[in-house]
């Protein structure tokens, strides 16, 4: 059976980190960084990538906009 | 720019799936934390490309947080006094009946100072929509109360909790607009989750097209969060506004026509 995988692109120095993002998403993709981007936030990132879905929830709760998401079967 | 990715064999063109609408500028939004009037930007924006109206839209924006509005969409836009955007917007379809017009507006905005505008626009019947962000606040000057504002709720003008004896009931104006003859669609919505992202694109493309129409005013309330006034983080208010919000300002249409 075809399985669906997702990829999602963070624009890493526009998260304000919200967390928003990681709630919605159902795969438990997202966490945040330790880190922190200029603006000293703490911005999310695909921690276990292999779980993405593409399902593009996390962009489209996002406030900012700083998701991508991409989707493929394979 | 710096980007953090996850796994990049998928990452190409023919896979994108989501990308922020092209109606967007590159200007950095000056919202807080998880503040929901981004994700209404996005949501516009997205409507306004995929329907094509670019060079027929033309937004007023209000005073409150959401007054540098005019920086987030590439389209026309006019700035209005506090609380005119719908006497503004009046106008300005009235001499350019072509033109998509809409108002974006907070609670403070529409309905403290602007009730006269906004309660006469509708029952005018003005070929306007109304984008009308409700997080029960004043968010851009420090958490004063507003008409909207939920009994017992802390603001920095109603410290000890919104007492309805003295300072009244929260204000339900979408729910007096929808009994105005004037008003065409309107209905109540929130884009906290993903799932209700959805419903509020759903409902401001149908007032997008109701707009063509010319057959009165159209309102879309968005029940919103305000993390920064409310005093919680992004996720906690979400919540909040789920369990204290929504049963006193329930989801759904209001006023849907006859069709
Ligand atoms: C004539 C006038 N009176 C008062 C103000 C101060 N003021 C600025 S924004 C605002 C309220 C904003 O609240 P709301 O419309 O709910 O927007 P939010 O920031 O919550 O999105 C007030 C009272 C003003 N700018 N002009
Ligand atoms: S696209 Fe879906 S599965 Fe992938 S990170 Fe976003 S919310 Fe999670
Ligand atoms: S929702 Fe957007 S701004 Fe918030 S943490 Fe996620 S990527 Fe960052
Ligand atoms: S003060 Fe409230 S409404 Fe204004 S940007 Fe911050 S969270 Fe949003
Ligand atoms: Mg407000």
């Amino acid at each position: 059976m075809a399985k669906i995988r997702g990829s999602i692109v963070v624009n890493v120095e526009r998260c304000k980190g919200c967390e928003v993002c990681m709630v919605t998403c159902p795969t438990g993709t997202i966490a945040m960084a330790k880190e922190v981007n200029g603006k000293g936030y703490n911005y999310a990132f695909p921690a276990n990538p292999e779980l993405c879905i593409g399902c593009a929830n996390c962009a489209m709760v996002c406030p900012d906009g700083v998701i991508t998401v991409y989707k493929t079967k394979i | 720019m710096v980007e953090y990715s996850g796994i990049k064999e998928i990452i190409k063109p023919v896979n994108l799936v989501y990308k922020k609408s092209e109606i967007m500028t590159e200007n950095t939004l000056s919202y807080c934390p998880g503040c929901g009037h981004g994700t209404a930007h996005r949501i516009l924006a997205e409507i306004i490309g995929e329907e094509g109206l670019q060079s027929e839209a033309i937004g007023v924006s209000p005073v409150g947080c959401s007054v540098f509005m005019y920086n987030y969409l590439n389209i026309d836009w006019q700035e209005a006094a506090h609380g005119r955007a719908p006497a503004v917007a009046t106008a300005i379809k009235r001499l350019l009946p072509e033109k998509f017009v809409f108002t974006y507006q907070g609670d403070g905005d529409l309905a403290a100072i602007g009730t006269a505008e906004t309660i006469h626009a509708c029952n005018r019947g003005e070929n306007i929509l109304i984008i009308f962000i409700n997080n029960g606040i004043y968010g851009m000057t420090g958490g004063q109360m507003a008409p909207t504002t939920l009994p017992g709720m802390k603001s920095s003008t109603s410290p000890y909790g919104r007492d309805v004896r003295t300072m009244g009931y929260p204000l339900k104006i979408t729910d007096i607009v929808a009994t105005l003859p004037g008003s065409y669609y309107v209905t109540r919505q929130s884009v906290h989750t993903a799932a209700n992202v959805k419903k509020t694109k759903k409902a401001i493309r149908k007032a997008v097209q109701y707009q063509k129409l010319n057959k009165g005013t159209c309102l879309v309330e968005i029940v919103s969060n305000c993390p920064s006034g409310w005093k919680m983080t992004p996720v906690q208010a979400n919540k909040w506004m789920e369990e204290n919000m929504f049963p006193y300002y329930p989801l759904g249409d209001l006023k849907t026509p006859e069709e």
